[in-house]
């Protein structure tokens, strides 16, 4: 789960990391309002959304009279801004933040990842802050700094000191450097975070060390022990069909192609993708109803799947184990008494009961192309895509 | 021959009294396999399916000689299960279940350090659909008739992308000697290379197939492994070719994040190591098959 920059930056403030001061606003006169309160000559107005790259996209605005503030933030409210990272469609501004602004002397980069190789916490930084990890890795990869923690005792003074005297820092800055990164290591590992990224990380003209901009995610199968984070989730910033699945249950990722399936399994979800792929179509999601395929979850499937306007072919592949095929097939045919499929339907059901399943299907009154194989399922998808 | 489980494996049911743990237990003792007993904490003492309950791992290690166990735990409290049955000298463990924090399964594997190599427990998944060695035993949730008994080891992230490939094997008159789910979870108790290594000293296995997918190093270091300390040949299938950059595919560790993540770059990476890689997941047994003839 992703959070807003103002979100994090609250977080982080909670465990010493230091942040320019700043508040949420809704509305024009409440930035006006905020800005005043805030004090100084000079403020910035942030979109906020969940996605990096925001100033290139329009969405981080500097400010010189609260006038300013209460016109950018006008223009910045209800705005859907596209970055690189938001898709074609863009995420919408709903939330905006004035803060105040800060002279900056050095933008650094910092970064807490879970390292797959090591299964341990890896501290990334660089010298070259403002920029993308990816693109300082290609542009400048001898600036990167990488430090793996041991996750059972933590981090140590020492491995904090060791990546601050790295980036370069005076000596006098020293140790309150070293305080921001173990701070960042103490968010990341106390609740359950999965990213946290503060890029940049500014050493100001004031001799201050200040997170200016960050990101959070957290992992989702924690949220359950993690109450005041998941509070923290805005469903407006994620894709509409993605929240109506995850309510439901299903793991669905929305994508572009036009032929929808829908799978038992994450696996077999990805591998009957890449036979459509192989197949000469495109899939128009992801859908694992999980590795039972319940008649609930299935009739919920169909549902997710017919909102969807670019899907012209709707692909079913069940390997059914423990559930039975004729179980399956059962389901099939409830979940289609009850939603009305306008176009092609190709099923395989594959696994135990497989021929009980298949008669059940024929003898029903749906209107459907029935497929034996991985591959012949997708030939036939693809083949409808034509009718 | 197999590895992890057969016959005599005495196996212990973690969460033995609820609705899938006693479910799954019928289902394991219909296939054959050596079900002695359950924890449940609390229910110790009474009897669950003519079996005996403890409320101790330990305690059910010192009574029944119990060397393996199965997790039906929800989420929050499966790590604490698996470092119990650590502890109780269990040597292998499965997690069936889908939803534990990541940085639990860093604890986990941390605890475990304190055992010797020879003492250590091997843990299985989580979010996995277990181990089934065919015609021995079986220590998960598959669909045990789909497994044919032979020569072929298999290891892969996905529950049903798994019986599909032995489904194939089947069809083709192929067997296998032990299939091992490591599960779809970013951080895993057992990895690709870990299973193979299993596979390799095991007499009664020549070939091993991998079932993987986009997201993390562990394919790719399975197969560099192969290329040093392999014998056995090693086929691979990775699952995702259309999946987006940055987006979870269901499981929680199927996510491209860094360069040799996606599909095509981890079959190239295979490639190189000399892994024969199935090009489709249609053909996942015709591939097996056209390396067991040549061998």
């Amino acid at each position: 789960m992703d959070i807003h920059e103002y979100q994090a930056k609250k977080i982080l403030a909670g465990f010493g990391v230091a942040v320019p001061r700043g508040g949420i606003v809704y509305s024009p006169e409440n930035a006006e309002n905020k800005a005043r309160e805030l004090g100084g000559s000079k403020w910035v107005v942030k979109a906020q959304i969940h996605s990096g790259a925001r100033g290139k996209a329009g969405g981080i605005i500097v400010c010189n009279s609260e006038l300013e503030v209460a016109q950018a933030t006008d223009k910045l409210l209800g705005k859907k801004l596209v970055t690189n990272q938001t898709g074609p469609d863009g995420k919408i501004v709903n939330r905006v933040y004035i803060e105040e602004a800060t002279d900056i002397k050095k933008e650094l980069y910092l970064g807490l990842v879970f390292d797959r190789s090591s299964e341990s916490i890896m501290v990334v930084a660089s010298t070259e802050g403002g920029m993308s990890v990816e693109e300082i890795s290609k542009q400048k990869p001898e600036t990167i700094i990488r430090s793996k923690i041991e996750v059972a005792v933590g981090m140590q003074q020492f491995q904090a000191r060791e990546i601050a005297f790295g980036l370069g820092i005076e000596p006098k800055l020293i140790s309150r450097m070293a305080e921001a990164i173990t701070g960042c290591y103490r968010a990341f590992s106390e609740l359950d975070a999965t990213m946290v990224e503060v890029n940049p990380l500014v050493i100001s003209n004031q001799e201050q060390i200040l997170a200016l901009d960050c990101k959070m995610s957290f992992d989702n199968n924690a949220l359950f022990r993690r109450n005041q984070i998941s509070e923290l989730r805005d469903k407006t910033q994620e894709n509409a069909s993605e929240v109506y699945a995850s309510d439901r249950g299903l793991n669905y990722v929305s994508l572009d192609g036009n032929i929808g399936n829908i799978i038992n399994g994450a696996g077999l979800a990805m591998a009957s993708m890449d036979m459509i792929k192989l197949a000469g179509g495109e899939p128009a999601n992801f859908l694992d109803v999980g590795g039972g395929a319940t008649p609930e979850k299935i009739v919920k499937a169909f549902k997710l799947i017919s909102m969807d306007k670019k899907v012209k072919v709707i692909l079913v592949n069940i390997f059914a184990g423990i559930n039975r095929c004729d179980w399956v097939a059962e389901g099939i045919v409830q979940a289609l008494q009850k939603i009305e499929i306008k176009v092609p339907l190709v099923i395989r059901l594959a696994g135990t009961n497989v021929e009980k399943g298949n008669k059940i299907l024929k003898e029903s009154k749906i209107n459907y192309i029935e497929a034996n194989t991985l591959e012949d399922a997708a030939n036939k998808a693809v083949k409808a895509l034509g009718k | 021959m197999s590895i992890l489980i057969d016959k005599s494996t005495k196996i212990l049911i973690q969460g033995f009294t609820g609705k899938m743990g006693t479910f799954h237990a019928q289902e394991m003792i219909k296939y054959g396999s050596n079900v002695v007993g359950g924890v449940t904490p609390g229910k110790g003492g009474s009897k669950h399916l003519d079996l005996p309950v403890f409320n101790t791992v330990k305690e059910a290690v010192e009574t029944t000689g119990a060397s393996a166990s199965i997790l039906f735990v929800p989420p929050a409290f499966a790590a604490d299960s698996a470092m119990e049955a650590a502890d109780a000298g269990i040597k292998t463990c499965v997690a069936i279940v889908d939803g534990i924090p990541s940085h639990d399964m860093i604890r986990i594997k941390r605890y475990m350090r304190r055992y010797s190599r020879i003492q250590k427990m091997t843990l299985i998944g989580p979010n996995c659909a277990g181990v089934i060695s065919p015609g021995k035993a079986m220590l998960g949730i598959m669909p045990g008739h789909i497994y044919k008994e032979g020569k072929v080891g298999i290891i892969g992230r996905s529950g049903t992308l798994g019986y599909e490939a032995a489904q194939q094997m089947k069809n083709l008159g192929i067997g296998i000697s032990t299939s091992v789910g490591i599960g779809g979870d970013p951080i895993n108790g057992s990895s690709f290379k870990d299973i193979l290594e299993k596979f390799e000293e095991d007499k009664e296995t020549d070939a091993v197939l991998m079932i993987g997918e986009i997201g993390g190093p562990q394919e790719v270091a399975a197969g560099e492994f192969a290329k040093e300390n392999m014998k056995k040949p090693v086929i691979a299938y990775i699952a995702g070719l259309t999946a987006p950059k940055g987006r979870v595919m269901g499981h929680a560790g199927a996510i491209v994040s860094a360069y040799g993540e996606s599909a095509v770059e981890k079959v190239e990476l295979l490639k190189e190591c000399g892994v024969t890689i199935s090009k489709n997941p249609s053909v996942m047994g015709e591939t097996v098959k056209s390396v067991i003839i040549k061998k």
